[in-house]
């Protein structure tokens, strides 16, 4: 039976009423009284030097009150990055300066230059018209290979070159790699490539500065996933603001999807004019903006090799990746490509030698970051590709091969430095062959054959590390920050309590899944559990929302401060019992002394600290507060099975996903409604990824996909309802508190390979048998046209006989591929 | 600027407006109605969905002043009476439609009107109606079957399936 309250129970979400009822408090509905607007006034070209910037018009446009350049932020601190990648000599990655307003160069479309603030926004926006800068264009690199090449223009003149790092792992690992290769029975290889991205959260990024001129303090409203973070960042490092001094807000977020986490120029624009000006100033994003300011995601091209033995055991991996940093590195660019991408590379299976090289690499184009799975969906698709095409040149079973080569003793070391401490690959691959009918799919393929359509089933497996991270191990990988999580637990005289976690809910529902935990632990009911989140002031530390973490994480820190607070509360009840405190109990709000009738409510029990007459003050301080901080001691690794069918018109080589089932093992659920929506929405990122999102650059550097109208966004009818399950194949987490592994990413990561299996297999029924592959996103023209002889993402090992002309040459040219 | 009056959800309103202001700003900006959001540029998103004289309209992209002596329904006037959730807006959290909730006002309008023109829409009716808005966080799935629950017809629960 489903429990209708606490853990494991599908509570309705209690944030739901304001949302339904238009009051939801986000960042764009903050209004400050007094504030001036911003309006920034942004590259057009790729790549130019700045000659000169002429503001005098503007400035005497009707309520303008400056105009800002470049030369107002000398002295300003740059935009930093978090993360520090060690290259494959031991070097440091190459790190460019960031600052807020482009100081000598443009670096990319949306690079911003000049910020006209005004009185109203439509008075900002008339006067950035009339901002004449004078940007002589320089060449622009936007293609990889191009920018690694001798002589290429320099994104960053102070830069040796436009390579960010070369990174080998495990670098010790290359020459044995090297030689299971040569003594491989079979060795399968493919080249692809992971497509560009743009998160696109619904709501657009906000961001509104004040200065406090009576307490020198600053307050910044953003649509951040972690407000703490971004106090450390832009107070310590851009403006020299002391954290007591800075307080950031992050309300109600219209979601994030990672791009969300890193702190941007605009944030820090908004807090350095509020304290130049005296005033508030606010800057509301465009989507148009979005689209040229919002980090990017994915942008990988990849050569992946699988080596097996003669019973088709995996032997060894080896990848080489081309990973676009764009033109500046946000905030922990350089670890999505590195330890969120390499340490995955072994998969669900006992590979024993891997070795995985990342060239990072700078262009003219906007910066990339962490989406939705960051590093962990570029390693799944390529690993599940090559998998998939290995069996089929094997003609095995992939399910069977993959069964075959799965881990299955647990704890188990990696070759990739991580130890999965739990999971059972073949317990959801079993759940998702239940869940799909593969029996039955031989009659549907009939019948779609019979309606002139060719249909394919796409399977996978996936698995992939959350909760980041223990913050000693990320140390030595180069993190710039901890990342545990904070939790205080404010106990009320009344009984009620408020949890100030420095996890960030935008869409996730935490007010209502962390209440169900501290509810069930006291035994109180939901309504008496208060969260609060996204305020600095409120909150006293956190390192917020991202990575899937903030359960098992930030869970875990409520958890053990809920602990702290129980083990106070039955001191306490013990000396209201006149009981030793080790025979109390707590259970359904109630503290009982074993083995007697004695008993006392949590409320007299919370009462009592508050109003300590009858108190051991001796003892116990009065008041019932604690705070705690847990640090993961490993990763989580939630691991799954993904099945897609698809039915492609031969016609047109449109795409219909007409079924899509997942089987994922999340360790334990608090809230299984929460959960489920979760997925829901990785697997809709996921197939979008795989069939319709593309951001192009061509090859000037021109940002192609900067609308809706350019940009496929899915919509409701690009979907069918899903199956999924993840309930049925469970192994909790070893080692955090909850037994939790995080659910927020999985459905991006495991789907995209389920689709272009699928795809393949479509073509290979049809009689398409020299298709392997087609490049993401799996567009009509692009099915099509591996369907009507163009290259079919062999790449440069068989290229098509006129690849420029196709939408499969990996370079840009044609506007309709990622920048590679 | 000029002062435009309109029946925003039963209730005679004013703003000053420009000529350029658009219904959304005058609603956001000019009444405080902040449920209405603004999510594009382009007219694609749907978040700032409302009613018109009874007809769906992207607020984004009709100007305020079109609307002068309008009748103007909001997603703050979607609820009952006595202030509960409306029906349509209860599917949704029965059903789990919403996650951020940034779309979550343009959706429930946009259902509105689908049910109002068609009341028991079949599961393509409600995923072809819903072209115009862009959600991020649902993959539609429970939006869906939220919409088909407001019609009165069998859905399987959430989270037992």
């Amino acid at each position: 039976m489903p429990k209708d309250m606490g853990i494991g129970a599908s509570s309705k979400r209690r944030e739901d009423v304001r949302f339904l009822t238009g009051k939801g408090r986000y960042t764009d509905d903050i209004n400050v009284a007094g504030q001036a607007h911003v309006v920034f006034c942004r590259s057009d070209v790729a790549h130019g030097r700045i000659e000169g910037i002429d503001t005098s018009a503007a400035e005497g446009m009707p309520g303008v009150i400056r105009v800002f350049t470049g030369a107002d932020f000398e002295g300003v601190g740059s935009i930093p990055c978090g993360w520090q990648v060690t290259d494959k000599h031991g070097e440091p990655m190459q790190e460019p300066a960031h600052p807020v307003l482009a100081q000598g160069k443009v670096r990319h479309v949306g690079d911003p230059y000049a910020a006209v603030v005004a009185e109203t926004k439509a008075q900002a926006r008339d006067a950035a018209e009339a901002v004449e800068a004078s940007i002589t264009e320089l060449p622009a690199v936007i293609n990889m290979k191009d920018a690694l090449a001798e002589g290429a223009t320099k994104v960053h003149d102070d830069l040796r070159d436009n390579l960010c790092y070369d990174w080998g792992f495990v670098e010790e690992n290359k020459d044995a790699v090297a030689k299971a290769f040569d003594e491989a029975a079979h060795v399968t290889s493919l080249e692809l490539v992971n497509n560009r991205l743009v998160a696109n959260p619904m709501e657009p990024r906000v961001a509104v500065g004040d200065y406090a001129s009576h307490d020198d303090s600053s307050t910044l409203y953003t649509t951040s996933q972690n407000p703490h973070v971004i106090r450390l960042l832009m107070g310590a490092f851009v403006l020299g603001i002391p954290e007591h001094k800075l307080r950031v807000v992050a309300p109600d977020v219209g979601g994030g999807f990672g791009t969300k986490i890193f702190h941007y120029a605009e944030e820090a624009f908004c807090t350095f004019a509020a304290k130049q000006l005296e005033m508030p100033v606010k800057w509301t994003s465009t989507r148009g903006e979005a689209f040229m300011s919002d980090a990017h995601g994915r942008d990988h091209v990849t050569k992946i090799e699988l080596a097996l033995d003669a019973e088709n055991n995996f032997t060894a991996l080896r990848t080489e990746t081309y990973a676009n940093m764009g033109a500046y590195l946000s905030t922990f660019a350089p670890s999505v490509p590195t330890w969120l991408h390499g340490t995955l590379m072994a998969g669900n299976y006992k590979t024993p030698l891997v070795y995985v090289n990342v060239k990072a690499v700078f262009t003219n184009t906007v910066p990339v970051d962490a989406y939705r799975g960051a590093g962990r969906p570029e390693a799944t698709f390529q690993l599940e590709r090559v998998v998939d095409k290995a069996a089929r040149e094997l003609g095995v079973d992939p399910v069977a091969l993959r069964r075959q080569n799965f881990v299955t003793e647990f704890p188990y070391q990696t070759p990739v430095a991580v130890e999965y401490d739990t999971g059972d690959y073949n317990g959801t691959m079993d759940v998702l062959e239940k869940m799909i009918d593969r029996d039955g799919f031989a009659a549907r393929r009939k019948e779609s054959e019979a309606r002139g359509k060719l249909r394919g089933l796409g399977i996978n497996s996936y698995i992939e590390a959350c909760g980041i991270a223990p913050s000693n191990l990320v140390g030595q990988l180069g993190a710039r920050a901890g990342l545990y999580e904070s939790a205080t637990v404010r106990v009320n005289a009344t009984g009620g309590l408020v949890v100030m976690t420095g996890s960030h809910s935008h869409g996730q529902g935490h007010e209502t899944s962390f209440a169900q935990v501290v509810a069930d632990m006291i035994g109180i009911p939901e309504d008496q559990v208060e969260i609060v989140h996204g305020d600095t002031a409120r909150v006293p530390m956190g390192m917020g929302t991202y990575g899937s973490r903030s359960l098992a994480v930030g869970g875990s820190a409520m958890v053990r401060a809920t602990e702290k607070i129980i083990a106070k509360a039955k001191k306490i009840a013990a000396h209201l019992m006149e009981a030793d405190e080790g025979d109390v109990e707590l259970k359904d709000g109630k503290f009982s002394v074993a083995g007697t009738d004695k008993d006392v409510a949590w409320g007299d029990v919370t009462l009592a600290a508050y109003v300590p007459h009858n108190y051991p003050l001796e003892d116990i301080e009065p008041g019932l507060e604690e705070t705690a901080f847990y640090d993961p001691n490993n990763f989580t690794y939630p691991a799954g099975a993904y099945a897609c069918e698809v039915e492609v018109d031969p016609e047109t080589g449109k795409v219909d996903v007409v079924a899509f089932a997942a089987a994922d093992d999340f360790g334990n659920v608090v809230n299984p409604m929460i959960v489920e929506g979760q997925v829901h929405g990785g697997l809709a990122q996921g197939i979008g990824q795989a069939l319709l999102e593309n951001c192009a650059y061509d090859e000037d550097g021109q940002l192609l996909s900067a609308s809706y109208m350019d940009y496929a966004m899915p919509r409701a009818f690009d979907f069918p309802m899903f199956q999924v399950d993840s309930q049925s194949s469970q192994t909790p987490c070893t080692h955090n508190p909850l037994g939790v592994k995080g659910c927020g990413e999985a459905g991006a990561i495991g789907s995209p390979p389920s689709v272009v299996n699928a795809v393949v297999d479509a073509l290979q029924s049809g009689g398409f048998t020299d298709v392997y592959h087609i490049d993401m996103p799996l567009t009509p023209d692009r099915v099509w046209g591996a369907m009507n002889g163009s290259a079919t993402g062999q790449g440069a090992a068989q290229p098509a006989a006129n690849a420029d002309d196709t939408t499969q040459a990996r370079s840009v040219g044609d506007g309709t591929t990622a920048t590679h | 600027m000029t002062v435009t009056t309109m029946t925003v959800n039963g209730k005679s309103r004013s703003a000053p407006t420009e000529g350029r202001t658009l219904l959304v700003d005058f609603l956001r900006e000019g009444l405080r109605l902040t449920g209405t959001h603004v999510g594009c540029d382009t007219s694609q998103c749907g978040a700032c969905l409302v009613h018109v004289d009874g007809q769906p309209a992207k607020a984004c992209t009709v100007l305020a002043q079109e609307c002068e002596g309008a009748e103007v329904t909001t997603i703050e006037g979607m609820a009952n009476a006595d202030g509960s959730l409306g029906k349509i807006q209860q599917a949704f959290q029965d059903y789990h439609g919403l996650q951020c909730g940034f779309c979550t006002p343009g959706m429930v309008m946009a259902a509105a009107s689908l049910l109002k023109e068609n009341p028991r829409p079949s599961e393509q009716e409600v995923r072809h109606y819903l072209e115009g808005n862009i959600c991020r966080c649902t993959g539609y799935h429970n939006i869906v079957k939220a919409i088909m629950a407001a019609s009165g017809q069998q859905v399987e629960a959430v989270a037992a399936e």
